[in-house]
């Protein structure tokens, strides 16, 4: 007989329990989708906690993504949380050192063209949170010279601690980001930095408090990382 | 009238129990909560058991403090490690890379880690 993981069981049990949740309005092309994703505001959610969350919220997905981005990676998705959505349940620690479950990260299913458009346009219509990006409006973006936005980003914020700046180096827990401008909205990544909570409540980014100046200088750096002029 | 004043007597002693009894309960109800955040939100660079190996921390240029370290742990006041947690490493002279959490978390969550903290430095869980 097979023994599967507890964390598996966790997560397959929480997917049942989620599937139960049917938002109103999914049209019939997402509605898979919610075995692991909430489309749901969180007061709706059965409990939002953080210990069994197998898979981002997506009820904000039109004030977060950009359309052509979700197109792309529906189709060919790849990994974007190097330690999946809570990294506590893709950790293992063997000889008092944690590293990340690699095998407990599952690929993400794709869709054929037709599908991802379909759904982009249905997500892109998820705007519960319009008022945090217009409070952005303000945010031009600009450019950094990269040796000092790196030093920024890492020695002077921490962000490198949890966040990959380039595919070898930074931290595990956050997702990458230096795919961040071609993913994001730039009014998301900005409010994102200026109130994590703002958006999600269970999320594990600290809140550093910063200016406008400051963020506004971490959001030129992602952009220049993207290599977009 | 005896007996009114017997059943106050005794409803007194009834609460002075109840009252005493609480006294111990939210303590450890402090150190479950004070685990769940930690697990949440500390893990990820502190290590899932507290000794400062997290995956995040082979990319930390300062290296996480192992709470599990019973000698450090006792010199510091449940003061200073409020404003480590709440402030971040830069109020204490420290690594800019402890974040200051007291934007995130309420001061009820930061002193629940504290007791977690002391638990796991200093009594054997
Ligand atoms: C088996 C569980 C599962 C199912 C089913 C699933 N997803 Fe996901 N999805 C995930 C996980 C886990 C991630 C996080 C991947 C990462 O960060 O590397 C994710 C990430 C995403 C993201 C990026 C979110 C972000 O915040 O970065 C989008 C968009 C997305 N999924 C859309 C969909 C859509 C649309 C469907 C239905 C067609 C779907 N997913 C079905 C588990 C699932
Ligand atoms: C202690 C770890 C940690 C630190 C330090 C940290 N972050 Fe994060 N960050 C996270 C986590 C965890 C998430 C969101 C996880 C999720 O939604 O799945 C996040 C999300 C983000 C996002 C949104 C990305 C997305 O795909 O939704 C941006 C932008 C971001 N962080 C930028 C920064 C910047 C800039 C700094 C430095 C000022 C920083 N972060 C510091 C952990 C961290």
């Amino acid at each position: 007989m097979t023994t599967y993981p507890f964390k598996l069981y966790v997560a397959f049990s929480t997917a049942l329990l989620m599937s139960k949740v049917v938002a109103a309005g999914v049209p019939e092309v997402a509605t898979s989708c919610q075995s692991c994703h909430s489309f749901e505001t969180p007061a709706a959610i059965v409990e939002q906690n953080l210990q069994n969350r197998i898979a981002p919220p997506l009820y904000f997905a039109g004030n977060k993504f950009r359309r052509g981005w979700l197109i792309d990676w529906l189709q060919s998705p790849s990994q974007i949380r190097p330690s999946g959505t809570f990294y506590a349940m893709h950790t293992s620690t063997v000889d008092g050192e944690d590293f990340v479950d690699e095998g407990s990260l599952i690929p993400h299913t794709a869709v054929g063209s037709a599908e991802a458009e379909e759904l982009a346009d249905w997500l892109m219509t998820l705007t519960p949170k319009a008022e945090l990006i217009a409070a952005e409006a303000n945010y031009t973006p600009g450019n950094v010279s990269p040796r000092l936005g790196a030093m920024d980003f890492v020695k002077f914020k921490g962000c490198g601690g949890c966040h990959r700046d380039t595919p070898e180096y930074g931290g595990l827990s956050g997702p990458e980001l230096y795919t961040a401008w071609q993913r994001l909205q730039p009014g998301y990544i900005v409010s994102y930095m200026r109130e994590p909570a703002a958006w999600d409540s269970l999320s594990t980014m600290p809140n550093r408090a910063m200016g406008d100046i400051q963020i506004h200088k971490l959001t030129d750096y992602l952009k220049t990382l993207s290599g977009e002029d | 009238m005896r007996n009114t004043l017997a059943c106050a007597r005794n409803s007194f002693r009834l609460l002075t129990a109840i009252a005493l009894f609480s006294c111990f309960l939210p303590a450890s109800a402090d150190v479950d909560t004070g685990r769940q955040l930690y697990r949440s939100y500390c893990s990820q660079c502190h290590g899932l058991d507290g000794t400062g190996n997290g995956i995040n921390a082979p990319h930390l240029e300062v290296a996480p403090r192992n709470h599990t370290d019973r000698s450090e742990m006792i010199t510091r006041t449940d003061e200073e490690l409020f404003k480590a947690i709440s402030e971040g490493g830069q109020s204490i002279n420290k690594s800019v890379l402890m974040p200051n959490w007291g934007k995130t978390l309420t001061e009820e969550q930061i002193t629940d880690i504290i007791t977690f903290l002391r638990a796991l430095c200093c009594l054997d869980l």
